[in-house]
């Protein structure tokens, strides 16, 4: 079967991110830009599942600026195997994201979409089970753990509590956690051969969709700024400073 | 405003996470509820005795156990044609139906909202907390997810709510629940208590986690927490998890145990009212955010603090 990965660029995790001084953001030029975290780890699964021999092809999508090739680039790299870029400079929210999905899902037909549970900029965690609801398919969501048997995928889930399993028929979307795997690194030789990989650009109307924000940013601002206290020196002093608070046991 | 309020629960009785979701809703205006799932009668009972709700909404049927978003999202759906806002706690469950609602209804999802600035304005958490953003929404109806810690819990008792059924909803009959492996704590749960005490990568293994981290929190009656170096090390189960890909907390006095701070988990404890650093590097960034920082080895100091407090 084949599997669609969606992918996004994002501000690297590594780089404090800077609200801008006008309020209308954050900060993203001349900073360090990277595939978002979790869907790193929806290519690695992907990858998994070709190479058990469960997966026959990878479709790596992104939306975004030009520049989000790159990503592509990426995880073509990791071993996906051609990948299409929806170009726009626009923001797009997670409802449209996820019906430009739809709609490459419905020209791809694949088995299994894998995204990440949320990207680590607009931290929404919205866009998997939209895709899942436009679909009508069902949802794994916060996955550490995929099984693809026959005509169903079992996926075990992190919940608040524990873990649970979920038996989902195929076609599903699986959104990834963190425990899901460790991404590999792309070598050289793949980077390379990945830049001859095919790499289709589309735009959001050329799947019908409308970007236009449903939601309207009003302003960005800096969190309260919370200072540092004091070093108690020892833990008696640290002992008295809690005993004054009233914590005791 | 009509709000409709997902009610999380075990089968038995209302979870704490609700009650915040209540308060959020009655900024808003009139407050439903929605009890999902088979045999919730005292669910139900328990629901409409929260402070300030007006109807309560009940689905009896097993498609619903387990919280199937696949199953319960439509429920949802239907039930918003006389409803003007659906929220649902900022919990795993929340996360995985809301969106799934909200695409149903064709409306944008407003996650983990952190305050009701007007009728469709809200301020909301993005880039890990390092950033506040106050958004509005033009749909006409509005889904929400709300941060549990960023509003008080409305009270358990003294509300007089009617309980109705609701006849709609199915089974999808495309997902189905397999089983679950909860882990056992028999002390107060991470996201309500009020003290909590975690442990981080610094530790070095799940044995010393147990014998120096668990006789604080044992002392204190806090909950257990940990960094993701630490679930990721295997010292403690995931679900200890505090951060930005794990739990939200704002407890009043959070200690953190050999946590350096990066921001990932600062994102997740920053709120706290009093927040205790004990850690051997004077540089670490958690001293950057700590009210009382305590530099030391931590395997001497935590049983000497043990010991007195």
């Amino acid at each position: 079967m084949k599997i669609l990965v969606p992918v996004k660029r994002v501000l690297d995790y590594n780089v404090k991110p800077r609200v801008k001084a006008d309020g209308t953001g954050v900060d993203l030029a001349n900073v360090k830009m990277s595939m978002n975290p979790f869907d790193e780890i929806g290519v690695e699964e992907a990858i998994r599942l070709k190479e058990k021999g469960v997966a026959t092809e990878i479709v790596a999508v992104s939306v975004g600026p030009a520049k989000a090739q790159e990503t592509l680039r990426t995880a073509l790299a990791m071993g996906a195997d051609r990948a299409i870029l929806v170009q726009t400079d626009d923001d797009v929210e997670p409802l449209a994201l996820a019906k430009i999905f739809k709609a490459i899902a419905d020209a791809e037909a694949p088995g299994l979409v894998i995204l990440g549970k949320q990207a680590i900029d607009g931290d929404n965690n919205q866009t998997g089970q939209m895709l899942a609801a436009l679909t009508g398919w069902a949802q794994g969501t916060f996955a550490s753990a995929v099984n693809v048997e026959g005509d169903h995928v079992s996926v075990t889930r992190e919940v608040d509590g524990g873990l649970e399993t979920v038996k989902l028929k195929l076609p599903a979307i699986v959104t990834t956690d963190l425990r899901l795997n460790e991404p590999r690194y792309a070598s050289l030789p793949n980077i390379m051969k990945a830049k001859s990989k095919p790499l289709d650009t589309k735009t959001p109307a050329d799947y019908g969709v409308d970007t236009t924000p449903r939601v309207k940013t009003v302003k960005v601002s800096e969190p309260p700024v919370r200072s540092a206290g004091v070093k108690v020196a020892d833990v008696d002093e640290l002992v008295a400073k809690l005993k004054a608070m009233g914590v005791h046991s | 405003m009509k709000t409709l309020v997902w009610v999380e629960h075990d089968g038995k009785a209302v979870k704490d996470a609700t009650l915040a979701v209540v308060t959020a809703a009655s900024q808003l205006g009139e407050v439903h509820l929605l009890v999902a799932g088979s045999g919730v009668d005292a669910v139900a009972k328990d629901a409409a005795q929260i402070a300030g709700v007006g109807k309560v909404h009940v689905a009896d049927n097993a498609a619903f156990d387990h919280n199937l978003p696949e199953n319960v999202a439509p429920l949802i759906a239907e039930l918003m044609g006389s409803h003007d806002a659906f929220l649902a706690p900022a919990t795993t469950t929340g996360k995985n139906i809301a969106p799934r609602v909200a695409a149903l209804l064709d409306v944008m999802q407003i996650s983990e909202i952190l305050s009701v600035e007007g009728p469709k304005t809200f301020t909301r958490p993005i880039y890990a907390g390092n950033a506040i953003a106050t958004v509005e929404s033009s749909d006409t109806k509005l889904v929400l997810t709300v941060r549990g810690t960023a509003f008080d819990k409305a009270a358990t008792s003294g509300g007089s709510g009617t309980i109705e059924a609701v006849s709609a909803g199915s089974d999808a009959g495309i997902s189905s629940f397999v089983g679950a492996e909860i882990a056992k704590q028999d002390r107060p749960e991470l996201t309500s208590a009020k003290i909590i005490v975690s442990g981080g990568r610094a530790l070095g293994s799940s044995e010393k986690y147990q014998e120096v981290i668990v006789p604080l929190a044992d002392k204190l009656n806090a909950a257990l927490g940990a960094s993701r170096a630490a679930v990721d090390a295997g010292y403690v189960p995931n679900d200890y998890q505090v951060g930005q890909t794990g739990k939200i907390v704002a407890p009043e006095v959070y200690f953190a145990i050999g946590i350096s701070g990066a921001i990932q988990h600062l994102a997740g404890m920053k709120d706290s009212k009093t927040i205790v650093a004990i850690n051997k590097d004077e540089d670490a960034p958690i001293f950057q955010v700590a009210d009382f920082g305590l530099v030391a080895d931590l395997f001497n100091a935590v049983p000497d603090l043990t010991a007195k407090i």
